[in-house]
C-alpha cells in the first residue's frame, strides 16, 4: 500500500513497508507512530511525517523574519513567531561592534531578515546574518501568514511569488516562519495582502497560480 | 450526590428519563479548528454540553519563574461560563474549576512530549458555555482534539466518559438528573493506544464489582469516543491531501532557499 501522502493523527500506528524511520516518527516496543498530525511523504526511502497545521519550529537553515525584542550586551533577542526566542549575536552580523552600543544598529522594534544557523540541546535559537540576502529590513509593511501555507505562496521554483512580484511591483520577503515583508505602492501593498489571504484560503484547490493571476489582472 | 430520589431515574422498561439504554451515550459531535488566533481549537457538543477548547503554544513560559528546564508546563484552565447552569454561577475560578484545572492538565501532560519542548509553556483554554453533567470529560476530549489540531506531538489522543450508579443500577454517562439524584459519578479517561489510565476519580460510593462495571463500559465508550475524535481531524485536514494532490510540487517545510529575494 502506498502510504505518501496520508494524513496520519497523533499516535496513529504507521506500517513503514519496509522504509527508514524519517522525521516525525516514534517507535515504541518495536512500532512505529505518528508523532503529531501531519501527512507522511516519501523520500529516498524514508517516511516522513510533513506538519499541516500549528506553530513554527525552527529548522537550521530555515530563512526567518524576526523582530527585535530585547538587546544584551552581545547580541539581540528577536521574536521569530516559534516556542522559542531567536538570538543574533554581533559576531554573526556583518556589521562591527566597535562602540559596543548594539542599539545603534538594530534596535527593538527593527526587522531583520536571517537565516537559522544553529539549534543548541537545550533549544537555544541562534540566527546569522551572514549569507547572501539577508539584511535588515527597512520600511515596508509586515503581514503574518500560517506557517504551513508559506512554501504554497512560493510556488513551483518561486513561480507563485515570482509572478505576484512582477505583476504589482512590490518586494516581498517571505520568512519561513510565516511573517512576510511587503514593500511598494501603498495601494499595491493592500492588493498583494488580499492575494495572500486567498492563497492561504485557498491553498488546497489546483489551478491557484492561474486564478492568482486572473485575480492581479483584474486589479489592475 | 446521596440526595434521596424523588424522581424515578429509571422506568419499568429499564430506560432512563432522556430514554437511554442504560450503557448508551447521548449525542456526540465534535468540530475542529473554530477560532483563528489560538494555535489549534475545537467544538464539542455532548448532549446538554457546549464545550470549547483552544490550545496555544508552546510558547516561553512567562513568568520566568514558572519554566522548567527538562519539560514543557501544561496550563490548563476549565472555566464555566456564568450562564452555563440553571442558576448564574459567579464568575472566576472557584474550589471546583481549580481541582478540575489541575487534573486536567495532569491528564494532558501525560500524552504530550513534554520533554521535547523546555522551558515552554502549553495553554489550554477550555470554557464550558453549556452544562450538563459530564464537562470535566467533554472539556478533556474537545482538548485533546484541540492539541492535535496545533500539531503538538502527543503519544495518542485522550478520550474518557463518565459512568456511574442511578437508581442502584449502573450507568454510562449521566445527564444532569442522573448525576444530581444518582449514587455515585465516576469520570474517566485513558490514552486509547495504551490503555493508560490518565483521570480517574469517584464521587458517591460503588462496590467493587460494580466500579469494575462502570470502568469497562467507560472503557469501551472512551474507545468510540476516540474514533469520533479521529473523524473530527479527518473532516477538516482531508481538505489538505486535496491541496498536497493538485500541488505542483510538494514542498518541504525547510526549504529555505526559495525565500531568497
Amino acid at each position: 500500500m502506498d502510504i505518501s501522502k496520508k494524513i496520519v493523527l497523533p499516535g496513529e500506528e504507521i506500517d513503514l513497508n519496509g522504509m527508514k524511520q524519517g522525521n516525525g516518527i516514534y517507535h515504541e516496543n518495536g512500532k512505529y507512530y505518528a508523532y503529531q498530525l501531519g501527512m507522511l511523504q516519501v523520500y529516498n526511502n524514508y517516511v516522513n511525517l510533513i506538519q499541516l497545521s500549528g506553530k513554527y519550529y525552527p529548522v537550521k537553515n530555515d530563512r526567518v523574519i524576526g523582530k527585535v525584542i530585547d538587546i544584551a550586551p552581545s547580541f539581540w533577542i528577536l521574536d521569530i513567531k516559534g516556542p522559542y526566542p531567536g538570538f543574533l549575536h554581533i559576531n554573526d552580523t556583518p556589521w562591527k561592534s566597535g562602540s559596543g552600543e548594539l542599539s545603534k544598529i538594530l534596535g527593538t522594534g527593527d526587522t531583520v531578515f536571517a537565516k537559522v544557523n544553529e539549534i543548541t540541546e537545550s533549544k537555544q535559537i541562534w540566527l546569522s546574518l551572514k549569507d547572501a540576502g539577508l539584511r535588515k529590513l527597512e520600511g515596508g509593511h509586515i503581514v503574518t501568514v500560517q506557517p504551513t501555507k508559506v512554501s504554497r505562496i512560493i510556488g513551483k521554483a518561486g513561480s507563485m511569488v515570482n509572478m505576484i512580484k512582477e505583476m504589482t511591483n512590490v518586494k516581498i520577503q517571505l520568512g519561513q516562519n510565516g511573517i512576510v515583508w511587503l514593500d511598494g505602492e501603498p495601494d499595491r501593498v493592500l492588493q498583494v495582502i488580499k492575494i495572500l489571504k486567498i492563497i492561504e484560503e485557498e491553498a488546497h484547490t489546483s489551478g491557484l497560480t492561474d486564478r492568482v493571476k486572473k485575480i492581479l489582472e483584474d486589479m489592475r | 450526590m446521596g440526595m434521596v430520589s424523588e424522581v424515578k431515574l429509571i422506568d419499568e422498561n429499564g430506560l432512563r428519563i432522556d430514554g437511554r439504554k442504560f450503557n448508551e451515550l447521548r449525542p456526540i459531535s465534535i468540530e475542529v479548528g473554530i477560532l483563528n488566533r489560538a494555535d489549534g481549537s475545537a467544538y464539542i457538543e455532548w448532549g446538554g454540553n457546549k464545550v470549547i477548547a483552544a490550545v496555544y503554544g508552546p510558547r516561553e513560559a512567562f513568568p520566568k519563574h514558572t519554566q522548567n528546564p527538562s519539560k514543557a508546563v501544561v496550563n490548563a484552565r476549565y472555566n464555566m461560563a456564568a450562564f452555563s447552569v440553571d442558576e448564574r454561577k459567579r464568575p472566576g475560578p472557584d474550589r471546583r474549576a481549580t481541582e478540575i484545572s489541575k487534573i486536567i492538565s495532569e491528564a494532558l501532560e501525560a500524552t504530550i512530549f513534554v520533554e521535547q519542548f523546555p522551558r515552554t509553556a502549553i495553554d489550554v483554554y477550555i470554557e464550558v458555555l453549556q452544562a450538563d453533567a459530564g464537562t470535566r470529560i467533554a472539556g478533556l476530549t474537545a482538548a485533546s482534539v484541540a492539541l492535535a489540531d496545533a500539531g503538538i506531538p502527543m503519544r495518542d489522543m485522550i478520550a474518557g466518559c463518565a459512568a456511574g450508579k442511578v437508581d442502584g443500577k449502573v450507568v454510562l454517562d449521566l445527564n444532569k438528573e442522573e448525576d444530581n439524584y444518582g449514587q455515585a459519578d465516576v469520570p474517566f479517561a485513558l490514552i486509547p493506544r495504551t490503555g493508560e489510565v490518565v483521570l480517574l476519580q469517584m464521587d458517591g460510593n460503588l462496590t467493587r464489582a460494580e466500579f469494575e462495571e462502570a470502568i469497562e463500559m467507560s472503557t469501551k465508550a472512551a474507545m468510540f469516543i476516540s474514533n469520533l475524535q479521529r473523524e473530527a481531524l479527518m473532516t477538516k485536514y482531508s481538505r489538505a491531501e486535496e491541496r498536497e494532490e493538485t500541488k505542483e510540487e510538494p514542498k518541504n517545510g525547510n526549504s529555505g532557499e526559495d525565500a531568497h529575494e
